[in-house]
């Protein structure tokens, strides 16, 4: 039996103490057992919940996202389950499929989180899913700082949270809903022309190149 | 306006779950949501105005422009879009020159689409200024707009280019 405060659960065979409530995604990363993660931030409650890469299998309940699912006593986790896999698969492959992947001419240049988690999912553009054809959006260098280029985004949401933690108004949010949600300003306002400070706390957690630094 | 939006605000206090009944206020008070009355509402609320406009546009029952002095409702539900709703909105599009969901400069007209309006013997069927007109055609589109006056008004600015010319 685990401590006070703690609960035992076991990943892929691995006996793991983690603290009650914490979420299974951070127990087993703390144990050095990985799962695809994109928007998870282990502050963030409720969790962002957005790119759908964590799915694992927990026994006699099926499939969860793990970065949202609370660690119960005698919890059985398998995180190489095959429909678990297929998920977390056919997630990133509609990530990449709505997603330029002009890396050779993107300021990240391929080095961004986004990218390798794909590598290291070993998950390619897939060639079967058309996704529909997006309007090209203006990219914004408004700010003195910051360069918002809406073309790159994933939709997580990290930036929003980590906005929400330090801001007290934040100078950009989701609007619309579906297919159509995007990161904006308020009316698509210039960047330049919003509160933000140009902290950079959205850059620093951006895992593709939506929001960078302004190149001195 | 300004007066308007206080009026909506007045009883509500600053708390942000308050932000939907509000916006509803201020759509029913005035018929749509402004930029300033999004802002008002961002400022009454102690919130950010991106946050009060990702909210506003998360919701179909919200408009951002306003009504024009003739609104057209287009139904494309499931009878009237078999029955060629499309082709009706297409003409009201081509006829206006503007977009579903937009409005004409002068503030005119205004045209949106709808889901279903429930007279499905009817199809395709127009609703214009709570006036509903059945079994449309791309013909009947240009009766009922000449009717309601669009014809003249075009007539008089053809009239007031050839006045130009002359000149």
């Amino acid at each position: 039996m685990a401590e006070k405060g703690y609960v035992e659960i076991t990943i892929d065979g691995q006996t793991v103490q983690a603290q009650e409530g914490e979420k299974i995604l951070w127990a087993a990363l703390d144990a050095g057992i990985e799962i695809p993660h994109l928007c998870a931030i282990r502050e963030a409650h409720p969790p962002l919940g957005t790119c759908r890469l964590c799915f694992v299998e927990v026994e006699g309940e099926g499939v969860v996202a793990s970065c949202v699912e609370p660690v119960r006593e005698g919890m059985v986790v398998h995180t190489d389950g095959e429909r678990a896999k297929t998920l977390r698969r056919r997630a990133m492959e509609l990530l990449l499929a709505d997603h330029d992947l002009e890396c050779k001419t993107c300021v990240k240049e391929g080095n961004c989180e986004f990218l390798q988690m794909a590598i290291s999912m070993k998950v390619k553009k897939p060639k079967n899913l058309h996704p529909f054809p997006r309007e090209e959006l203006p990219v914004d260098d408004s700010h003195p700082l910051i360069i918002f280029d809406p073309n790159k985004c994933i939709r997580c949401g990290k930036c929003v949270w980590v906005c929400r933690e330090k801001a007290e108004l934040v100078p950009f949010d989701f609007v619309y809903k579906g297919y159509d949600m995007r990161l904006t300003t308020f009316l698509s306002r210039p960047l330049g022309e919003t509160n933000c400070t140009g902290c950079g706390e959205c850059v620093e957690v951006c895992p593709v190149a939506a929001l960078y630094f302004r190149k001195a | 306006m300004a007066e308007e939006l206080q009026e909506v605000l007045a009883p509500y206090p600053v708390e942000r779950r308050y932000l939907l009944r509000i916006l509803q206020g201020v759509q029913q008070k005035m018929g749509y949501i402004s930029e300033e009355a999004l802002e008002g509402v961002a400022s009454h609320l102690k919130i950010s105005p991106a946050e009060v406009y990702g909210v506003a546009t998360f919701y179909n029952q919200f408009r951002f422009i306003p009504y024009g002095k003739h609104h057209i409702v287009a139904c494309l539900g499931t009878a009237c879009h078999a029955m060629g709703g499309q082709l009706i909105l297409d003409a009201f599009e081509r006829e206006l020159d503007i977009k579903a969901g937009g409005i004409t400069p002068d503030h005119g007209w205004s045209l949106d689409r709808v889901g279903c309006i429930g007279c499905c013997t009817k199809a395709p069927v127009v609703v214009i200024n709570d006036v509903i007109h059945a079994k449309m055609s791309p013909f009947k589109v240009e009766e009922v707009l000449a009717g309601l006056g669009l014809e003249m008004r075009k007539e008089k600015e053809e009239e007031e280019a050839g006045e130009g010319e002359s000149q």
